[in-house]
């Protein structure tokens, strides 16, 4: 199966990246190139396997590790928001949001 | 300066760590030698942050320390973390525009942790953007004494890549910047550049080092790892950076600290050495096969016996690989939309035209490459097909370990097919970077320990590395099976003319 | 259950899905507090900002809040459940994904029963899961911007979904306000609409009956039972007038606008369809063994619909008395404390759901704050069981208590001369001299006509003003006439 240059544009938009149609016509070509050598992998039987949900879980079960509800983180604002590109009382500042 | 300081950057960790406990130096004079040297050695790209105030700051403290005999066991030893790291007192950047000049409000666990050991922060090493990368060529970040991105070299031959993603880390440890530094593995991230610059680095067991404060690039497969000249120094550093970290990091396992290094000189007679079949194949070239072939031979002398085994799966982990990690990447680069921190675009229409724009200008092409593959993969219609599909392959693939562990202590072969390439070489074919990534990824899907150990040189006289693979929590095994080959040969000793 | 009602021959389909706020010290994934109302942004610490580097960490309370509403669901409580990352761009969720559950949740099925009226009506569940909640977006007062708060990013929820059970707004506001009671009740959430502690949103369709379901249009957000009601009665109504007009409802998002009483359908994100779930990787399955379940079941306090059950069995309530006396802990704990003082349990329920509601509803006061305590009623209670006063005579006794005008039953009695006499001697005086005055109706009543039977009663009871107990009256007339 091959990409479309419509495929680039769907994907490009739910990424949240916007390519030049030159990006595009690239971007295109490669990901084709490289779903070339993903189609070995479709053909491999996988019935009745289930993901790793951890590598180590091959050997020995990894189950959440919980933590004590414990509120101990203080406020740090001012650290925290050094390196915001908008900041205005507290808050982050974006283009306006329509719900 | 002391008398002693002269050869300071030759000295090992170990040596180093005797001498500043012993006084002989101090941790200040030692941090100022290595500040020097990496000044000097510039042009080589491996740094792309220094910070002399804090790292003298650092080194007064562990004066202070060992002055008190309160020292940890690295107390005073520079070294220098992978920019991935994130870090209070050096700009934390990722390789990328999105976090130029990013200042982090906390230091990584990893990085506290070495800390707590004593070690001083020289700086940040160079590294491809967000960890994508085999050659260091995709980092977007100006290197120090460099107004513009600038490649890194690699120390063996200038006009050669370094491999990656943690280049500037193999380079500073070859170029002797610092005695020992970190790196990160996703995908052969620490075994392949320390392959291409004859140095030794191990990826432990994922889950064995929090990743609590390193950027994600694919969470399942994320692990940190030292980066020196001698398995003894890596084990050094290793021991002080592993543990669990049971408030910061899920993934990391509930293992005590150990210490790597009690093993080291441990018999190899009767060692079982697994030989896959799959590494050896036409995609290798002479001069690593060769290379490789003497190092076994070496370790046939030392007792060991090789044994044939099989992973048969070994070709399948490069479309398996780069299926999760970039369908993890894509997810995990998502926070990067210049609402909290980092680049925002200048000029846009909307929140969507600022997400989007933002994005286009702070992602490099390899990155945005990935965020593409990841995001077509776990869309609607393809999960089963791609990331589901591949996710189960990857148990395959554990498995067939564990099978080969069944007849074998540890696996040995090449970490990459060849050495070094020019810098440039693979300019627009990404492909062949991932290819060329084959023999790594496999333990990297398994969350396997795997290593680089100096085997020699190839063609032209570039360094090529042995990989040691062991099983599940096996690393101090596997530094002890490197430091006995180091112990019989002096590759890792070598170092590259002019330096 | 009995075919849903029609609106002008459609059928309502109603589903809901609630986010219920969990009562947690921290933040589901990080250590910063969960407190409502802090200055912006001092609540969200680095992994709620999602800064680079950072991981998620469970909370166990959080774990602990999900097992226990599935305990008092009935619901089953999957052993191993799985954290999946639901992907979208949007300025209140920090990372680009919201960490929730997909394909399995911790809680799986159940069901919740209620009174509609007095009909029984249950709605079963599809699932609950746990996740956590997005930040806010303030627009007031930023020029063509909006500032980002992301205090609340974080906090645990669990998103409770039904499945299309619901036929009316008011079935589906009587099972938002039981589903309110049972997350109050047992404590895993503090309930408050107001601040968004629990929110719904309702999935509203309608069909000719028999046809396929209909297209639904969810409401969002519904912050109040009353916005619930209106909200739900417009969307039915709006869309009934599509399809009659021949428009076919088109699958949207809407908002309630409470002060046009309007829904209007919200902006919607145009690949909002495609999430990209996958497990989380940075977080291992969630694993419950049974022993966990155990201990917090017996942590657990008795649920309305078994305290309801108890009630019944023990005090002889009819079920509708129980489930209304445990609509909330307080009025359960007002009856049961009333019930042990005056052992009648009956009556005590009947003053409660009667005079004390009553009274209560009309100063809008929740029965913590009643002037007359349980003991009171109680007292009250055993005054009328002992034939000391009548019904009407403990009406007044009431008011005296409820105004405040006195705190002693015996003292309002004796004060305004409630007593009922029950001395016959004083009563038979009484008897002597009517049928003495009243021979007419005596021979009326031996030549067999009751009615003069029950005139003399009528004589006795207005000459003893009241005061003597009807059917004393009674017996001794009728022993004096046999005579």
């Amino acid at each position: 199966m091959a990409l479309t240059p419509q495929d680039i544009g769907r994907i490009a938009n739910l990424a949240r990246l916007e390519l030049t149609p030159l990006e595009s016509e690239r971007m295109l070509t490669q990901l084709n190139g490289f779903f070339d050598i993903v189609e070995k992998m479709r053909a491999v039987d996988t019935s009745g396997l289930s993901p790793l949900a951890h590598p180590v879980a091959v050997i020995q079960p990894v189950a959440l590790r919980l933590r004590a509800d414990v509120a101990s983180e203080p406020d740090q604002r001012e650290a925290n928001q050094r390196s915001a590109p908008a900041v205005e009382r507290g808050l982050f500042l974006v283009p306006k949001v329509i719900e | 300066m002391s008398n002693s300081s002269t050869a300071l950057h030759d000295l090992s960790v170990a040596e180093l760590a005797a001498q500043l406990r012993e006084r002989r130096v101090s941790a200040v004079e030692t941090a100022q030698h290595f500040l020097a040297r990496s000044r000097a050695q510039d042009a080589l790209g491996a740094y792309v942050a220094l910070n002399e105030e804090a790292t003298l700051a650092q080194a007064r403290g562990a004066d202070a320390r060992l002055a008190a005999g309160t020292a940890g066991p690295l107390e005073g030893v520079p070294i220098a973390h992978k920019d991935i790291f994130v870090t209070r007192d050096f700009p934390s950047t990722a390789g990328s525009k999105m976090l130029a000049g990013y200042q982090s409000p906390f230091d990584a666990t990893v990085v506290r942790k070495l800390a707590e050991a004593g070690a001083v922060t020289l700086g940040k090493l160079n590294c491809d953007e967000f960890a994508m990368g085999s050659a260091n060529e995709n980092s977007a970040v100006a290197p120090v004494g460099f107004e513009a991105p600038a490649p890194v070299r690699n120390p063996w031959d200038q006009s050669r890549i370094p491999g990656g993603s943690s280049g500037g880390s193999a380079v500073a440890v070859a170029a002797r910047l610092a005695p020992a530094v970190t790196g990160t593995d996703t995908g052969g991230s620490i075994r392949q550049p320390a392959s291409f610059c004859g140095i030794t680095g191990i990826k432990p067991t994922y889950g064995r080092a929090s990743r609590y404060g390193m950027i994600a690039f694919a969470s399942s497969l994320d692990q940190a790892g030292p980066m020196a000249r001698s398995a003894e120094d890596c084990a050094l550093l290793l021991s002080a950076m592993c543990g669990p970290d049971p408030d910061r990091d899920s993934t990391s396992l509930d293992l005590p600290a150990e210490d790597f290094s009690r093993s080291l000189n441990d018999s190899l007679d009767g060692l079982r050495i697994g030989i896959p079949a799959e590494f050896f194949g036409d995609g290798l070239a002479p001069d690593v096969r060769a290379a490789v072939d003497a190092a076994l031979q070496q370790y046939t002398q030392l007792g060991a016996q090789l044994v044939p085994i099989a992973l048969p799966r070994t070709e399948l982990s490069i479309p398996v690989y780069y299926i999760i990690a970039p369908a993890e990447a894509s997810s995990n680069l998502s926070r990067f939309d210049g609402v909290k921190f980092g680049h925002r675009a200048k000029h846009y229409t909307d929140l969507v035209d600022m997400y989007k724009k933002t994005r286009a200008e702070g992602f490099g092409d390899e990155v945005k490459r990935r965020i593409m593959i990841g995001t077509y993969v776990l869309s609607h219609g393809y999960y089963d097909a791609y990331y589901l599909q591949a996710q189960k392959i990857r148990r395959m693939i554990a498995d067939d370990f564990q099978q080969a562990f069944a007849q074998c202590d540890v696996i040995a072969g090449p970490v990459a097919p060849t050495v070094a390439w020019k810098l440039g070489e693979h300019g627009n074919d990404p492909l062949a970077d991932y290819l060329a990534d084959i023999f790594t990824l496999p333990a990297s899907l398994a969350g396997l320990p795997g290593m680089s150990v100096p085997a020699g040189f190839g063609e032209g006289g570039l360094p090529v590395g042995l990989q040691l693979i062991g099983n599940y929590f096996s690393e101090a095994r596997l530094l002890n099976v490197a430091h006995r080959l180091q112990q019989a040969t002096d590759f890792h000793l070598q170092r590259p003319e002019g330096i | 259950m009995s075919t849903p009602p029609l609106i002008h021959g459609y059928e309502v389909v109603i589903g809901f899905e609630t986010h219920a706020q969990l009562a947690t010290q921290s933040k589901i994934f990080s250590r910063a507090p969960t407190a409502f109302g802090a200055e912006p942004n001092t609540q969200a610490c680095a992994v709620d900002l999602a800064l680079p580097g950072t991981l998620p960490v469970m909370n166990r309370k959080a774990v602990e809040c999900a097992i226990q509403l599935g305990l008092a669901l009935g619901s089953h409580i999957a052993p191993e459940s799985i954290f999946a990352r639901k992907n979208y761009f949007y300025p209140d969720l920090p990372k680009g994904y919201q960490i929730s559950q997909f394909e399995i949740p911790v809680v799986q099925g159940g069901e919740v029963s209620f009174y509609l009226g007095d009909t029984p009506k249950t709605v079963r569940l599809v699932r609950a899961h746990l996740e956590e909640d997005a930040g806010k977006s303030l627009h007031e007062d930023f020029i063509g911007q909006s500032g980002i708060d992301l205090n609340r990013a974080g906090t645990p929820l669990l998103e409770i979904v039904t499945e299309p059970d619901m036929h009316s707004s008011e079935e589906a506001v009587a099972y938002a306000r039981e589903l309110h009671k049972i997350v109050t009740w047992i404590g895993i959430c503090d309930g408050n609409m107001q601040e968004g502690s629990f929110r719904c949103d309702a999935n509203v369709s309608v069909r000719k009956p028999g046809a396929p379901l209909g297209t639904r249009r969810e409401i969002k957000n519904l912050n109040s039972f009353k916005f619930m009601q209106q909200a739900i009665d417009y969307e039915i109504r709006w869309q009934i007038e599509q399809i009659e007009d021949g428009h076919a409802i088109q699958q949207a998002t809407v908002l309630f606008d409470p002060d046009t009483g309007e829904t209007r359908a919200m902006r919607t994100k145009e690949d909002a369809a495609d999430y990209r779930y996958f497990p989380d990787p940075d977080l291992p399955p969630l694993q419950i063994p049974e022993q966990w379940i155990e201990e917090q079941r017996a942590l657990m306090a008795e649920l309305p619909r078994t305290m309801a059950g108890r009630f019944v069995a023990d005090y002889g309530l009819p079920a509708y008395d129980a489930t209304t006396l445990t609509q909330s802990k307080a009025m359960a704990a007002y009856f049961e404390a009333t019930t042990r003082g005056c052992a009648q349990p009956k009556l005590a329920s009947n003053w409660i759901m009667g005079e004390v509601s009553r009274r209560l509803n009309q100063g809008d006061t929740g029965i913590e704050a009643s002037p007359v305590s349980a003991a009171q009623l109680a007292a009250l209670i055993a005054r009328i069981a002992d034939g000391t006063i009548s019904n009407n005579a403990a009406k007044q006794v009431f008011d005296a208590l409820w105004t405040g005008e006195s705190a002693d039953v015996d003292a309002v009695i004796e004060a305004k001369g409630l007593k009922q006499m029950n001395d016959s001697g004083a009563l038979e005086k009484i008897i002597d001299e009517v049928v003495a005055t009243n021979a007419d109706n005596v021979a009326q009543f031996r030549a067999g006509k009751d009615k003069a039977f029950n005139a003399l009663v009528g004589q006795i009871m207005k000459a003893s003003k009241g005061k003597a107990n009807p059917q004393q009256v009674n017996d001794l007339l009728r022993a004096k006439l046999a005579g």
